[in-house]
Formats: C-alpha cells, structure tokens, sequence
C-alpha cells in the first residue's frame, strides 16, 4: 500500500453495519451517523446507553453499537434519569421524534431538562408522526396537511407548533440548548459539532444537552427527496430558527434562594 | 437488635435499606409519605439514589431505566398513584426487570379515600396494566411483617426478574408498632446481575433492554417465558399463616393483611366464649395459595368459608375459584376507610353460626 494511503472516511465503529428501516430521503440515517461519529471521537461507546423511543426511531438499538433501553412512548427522558442517577460514570442519551417527546413525553423532558440531568437528548423533529402513518404532530406546521389533519393544520383549533428549544430555554436551569438541521452538507457539519458538544458537555459532567434536529419525512410529506429537503429550508427554518438557545458557558443563573 | 417503635412508612424505607436497596423514586400521596420523606434523609447518609420525579408515570418509568443497572431499586406509592405506574410495571415485568413496588392502599375508585383499604387487589393480583403478566404480590399484616417481606422482595424480585408487589392498607403505613431488624442480612446466592444489565459494550455484544418483539414468534417466546416464571412462583412462593384451625370449626375464615390481623382478635375472643373459628391468611396473593385453601375448605367439619375484606369481595373470587363450589363462600366487607372492628367481625361469624344458609348482609 502506498504509504500516502491513508482513511478518510469509513463507517463509525459505533454504527452498526446493517441496512435500516428507514424511508428513502428520510435524514434519521444522517442523524444516527452523528452520533455514531461523536461517540467514537469521544470514545465512549463501550460506556454509553442510548434510550429508544417509540416511533420511527425505535429501532435505533439496531444500528448503533451500544446498550440500550427501549422505552415507553415518551418517558425516555425519565428512563434516562433513573439510569443516570444510578451509573453517573456512564454516558446516557435519549433520541426521540416530536410526538414522543413534545407530544405524550413532554412532561418527562421539561423535568428532566429543569432538574439539569447530566444526558444527552438528540430531537429529532420532523413535523409529522412516521411511524404510526403521518399523522399531526405538536410541530406539525400550520396548515401543513397529515392523515388527522386533512383539511390543513388548523392553528384556531390545534394551536401552532410547539418550538421545543425555546420553551426548554426559558428554564432557569443551565443547559445546553441548540436547534440544528441535516437538509444542507453545511447544516450537517454544524448539526455534528452541536451533538458532539452535547456529548461533550455530558462527558464533564456539566449540564443536561439536548439538540433539536430539524429532519425530513418525504413519505409522510408526500414529497421527493429534493422535495423535503428544500420544504426543511423554506418552511420549516424559518418557524423554527437554527441556533444556539442555552449555553452553560453564558447562562446567567438567578440566586433565588430563600 | 433490639426493638424499635417506628411508623410502618418508616419502617419499610428502613427495610429497604437494610436489604441492600439504596435507590428510591418517589411521588407524593397520602398515606405513604413518610416513606419518601424517611429516604430524603437517609439516603444521603448511606450513599443511595433519591430522586422525587415529576408524576408517578415518571416515577415509574425511573424506575426501569435505574433497574436496569442490576442495582436494587424502590418506589412506594398509593392507589391512584399505582395506577399511574400502570404502563412501565407492564413495560418492567415483559422487560424481565427486578424492581419493588409497594402500595400502600387507599379506598378507591378514583380519588377515592386517604383511609385504609383492600380494594387494589384486582390490580395487583390480575397483571395491573397491559399485556400477559403478573407481578408477585406480598401482603404483610404486621408491620414486622411487611419489614420481613420488604427485605425478602429485593431477593424474590432478583430470583424471578420480575417486578414484585407489597401490598400494604393505610394502617401498615400510619401504624406505630415496635420492630426489630435482622442483625445480619443472608439472601440465598442468586446468578450475577451483570449477566443481564447494562454496564456498557465493553468487551461484550451490546445489550438491550426491551419489551418490543414484532416477530409474532419472539413475543409469543417471552409471553411463555412469563408465564414459566409465574408457574414457577406458584410451586416456590407460597406463603400463608394458618390460625386456630381446628376439626371442631364450622367456619372457615380467609382475610389478609390488616383485615386478618382484626379477624384474629375477634377469633380470640369468641374462643373464650366458647366459640372456636379458624383463619386461613393468604400472605402471597399471586400466586395465591388455591390449593391450601380448598384442602382447608373441604375438610367435612367446615360448613361455610368465609372471605373477610376491606373491598366489594375481589380476593372473594379467587376464593371461589379454589373451593370451586365445594362449600358456600360468604363474604363480609366494609370499603372506603371503614375498617371493620372486631366486634363487627364477631358479629357477623355469629350471625352465620346461627344462620349457616344465610347470606350475610353487608349493613
């Protein structure tokens, strides 16, 4: 072999080498892959558990290469406590979709979020239930058209989207909030660096992380690959903005004590 | 050690500890509070986990992820907040996952009472949530009792993973009575929980704790697998306490927990009037002790069984489905925080006396 040879791209050892489940032009593959990598640049994986959700993502304990817990819809965050507060020295994240977490889990995630958990939550959100055949979901877009909401997301009936960074954000609690997305080779390169801080935050013991990824549903959506991808920028960027929302670095925290 | 006077709250959070269990998730409800507020403070000092979570729902569902661990762990709630815990302890027991959980019983339904109650036995006897499961339920009388079968269930819940249930009425948990602890703490030797819990990928396969099979054939698999397990409770686990049973006896008395502990004193009493009637306390509830009470039932001098309950008559049934018809089973109860006295339990044993045909009439 030439001595200049030299690796520069290769499976993640954390990801696991088998086909998945997932819809063409669905971005959970991408986002799995993140989190494989940073769990390999950490090198934490032989010390880490990952909690399933239930959706498009239960599975997940497919495809990457560490423990992990299955969860009941939406209490990952609660598993992850109950896990975490027992082993401190282990790594634990929880991946969830929308409905999971800001639907029938949001209880379980703004606790754990306000008692600053040292996990790591990666949210995926793509506005629309997958698993259960695209359904609306609290993300789901105003006017955005799903099997429970045919007629168009009626925000005077169902409200508007839940922005899960924001609402997490206004917690008194420091923590490390960002939203990313996967649409753009440029979004995943950021997307990347806000996991791997999350983790890395975790890792120190500092805070409880979550990372908000906004991701596709071209099946659900009832659009093309190229579709979704440009619907993610031009829909959904804008209703939920990219960016850092809460940084332990800058939190300022109130005494509050009595 | 000597004897101690403590709450049954109290003395079952000391139990706990002093069986190993150093982990605690918790949610306020009366009346189990102390447990949770004796934690708080002990725990700290003996180097354990307490938590108090966001609802019962979350509770239970620490519970799974700390379980999962292979270290022991413990919650105690009350009737509506067990309810709550519902969906993980289905979620536990098809996860094979070892976990306490005591009610300490409330009437019910709904928001029901805060007063002593029996009526949660359905729930705990009969699965509780969704799916082909049960847990194994203790029921202690005493609260010497319910210290001696808190520190057994860490050991029972290990031997069988499976989720194990105390099942406590209000008077267990808000009673003062004097305790005294093991010196020493022995468990028989049970196979490593490392072989099953998550400690991270390190040197071996990963491991995942899961009650999701959609192969029709995997799910099947772990429905028997459960079923095994709770065949094998049903030869191993059996507990119960026979109390003046005699040949001489007409009645037949079947009560647990606090109920029986009355029915004891009302037994006791008629004896010294001449008057001699037996009882027959279930302490395992599931697996219930069937074939004990139908030998019992079926003994020619026994005319009537008598099932004595602070409930609508639920453990009645699983009586009935022991005795299987082979002598009348009456049933006396009084729900919603009305504990039967023994002079009301006297009462109604002498009513059947008198009348053994009769049914007996609740007020």
């Amino acid at each position: 072999m030439n001595e200049d040879a030299r690796t520069l791209f290769s499976r993640p050892e954390s990801l696991n080498e088998v086909v998945t489940h997932y819809c063409p032009g669905c971005t959970h593959g991408v986002i799995h892959r993140l989190v494989a990598e940073v769990l390999d640049e950490l090198g934490v994986r032989e010390n880490t558990v990952g909690v399933a959700p239930v959706g498009c993502s239960v599975f997940i304990y497919k495809y990457l290469g560490t423990d992990f817990l299955e969860a009941p819809h939406g209490r990952a965050p609660a598993l992850a406590t109950g896990f975490k507060r027992l082993r401190p020295d282990m790594m634990v994240f929880t991946y969830q979709g929308d409905g999971d977490l800001a639907s029938i889990g949001m209880g379980e995630i703004v606790h754990a979020a306000n008692r600053g958990e040292k996990i790591t939550t990666i949210f995926v959100n793509n506005a629309v239930y997958g698993m259960t055949g695209g359904q609306m979901a609290p993300t789901t877009m105003p006017g955005q058209v799903t099997t429970t909401s045919p007629g168009g997301r009626n925000v005077n009936d169902t409200g508007y989207p839940i922005r899960v960074a924001e609402l997490l954000s206004a917690l008194v609690t420091p923590n490390y909030i960002e939203r990313v997305a996967v649409h753009t080779p440029q979004h995943i390169i950021k997307a990347k660096q806000a996991i791997r801080k999350a983790f890395t935050y975790q890792k120190e013991g500092r805070c409880f992380s979550l990372v908000e990824v906004l991701s596709t549903c071209p099946t659900n959506w009832g659009k093309t690959t190229e579709e979704s991808l440009d619907w993610v920028e031009s829909r959904m960027v804008p209703y939920f903005p990219l960016g850092c929302y809460k940084d332990p670095e800058t939190a300022e925290v109130p005494d509050g004590a009595v | 050690m000597a004897k101690i006077l403590m709450k049954g709250n109290e003395a079952i959070a000391e139990a706990a500890i002093k069986a190993g269990c150093v982990n605690y998730f918790c949610y306020p409800i009366t009346p189990q509070n102390e447990v949770g507020e004796y934690m708080a403070r002990r725990l700290p000092e003996v180097g354990g986990a307490f938590l108090q979570g966001e609802s019962e729902v979350a509770v239970g569902n620490m519970l799974f992820g700390a379980a999962s661990t292979g270290q022991r762990v413990f919650t105690t709630s009350s009737s509506p907040g067990i309810s709550l815990m519902q969906e993980s302890i289905s979620y536990m027991a098809g996860a094979h996952l070892p976990v306490v959980i005591v009610n300490i019983m409330r009437g019910g339904p709904g928001l029901g009472g805060i007063l002593p109650a029996q009526s949660d036995y359905f729930q705990a006897t009969k699965g509780g949530g969704h799916g082909d499961y049960r847990l194994l339920v203790l029921a202690p009388s005493t609260i010497q009792e319910a210290v001696d079968l808190m520190m057994l269930s860490f050991h029972l819940a290990e031997k069988y993973r499976n989720p194990v249930m105390i099942i406590g009425d209000g008077m267990i948990g808000q009673m003062m009575e004097p305790v005294e602890f093991p010196e020493h703490h022995e468990e028989p030797e049970l196979p490593s929980n490392d072989l099953w819990a998550i400690t991270g990928a390190k040197g071996r396969e990963p491991r995942v704790i899961k009650s999701l099979f959609l192969d029709p054939k995997l799910l099947d698999d772990n429905s028997w697998n459960l079923y095994d397990k709770y065949a094998r409770m049903e030869r191993e686990e059996i507990r119960f306490e026979s109390y003046r049973i005699k040949p001489k006896n007409k009645i037949l008395i079947v009560s647990y927990g606090t109920m029986a502990r009355i029915c004891q004193t009302a037994i006791d009493e008629l004896e010294k009037d001449g008057v001699s009637v037996g009882l027959f306390r279930p302490i395992t509830l599931f697996p219930f002790p069937s074939k004990q009470i139908a030998k019992e039932a079926k003994k020619k001098n026994i005319e009537n069984v008598l099932v004595i309950e602070m409930s609508t008559a639920q453990m009645k049934e699983d009586v009935d489905l022991a005795v299987l018809g082979a002598k009348p089973v009456k049933f006396y109860g009084e729900t919603g925080g009305l504990v039967p006295s023994p002079d009301a339990v006297k009462e109604q044993i002498m009513k059947l006396i008198k009348n053994p045909n009769d049914e007996l009439k609740r007020r």
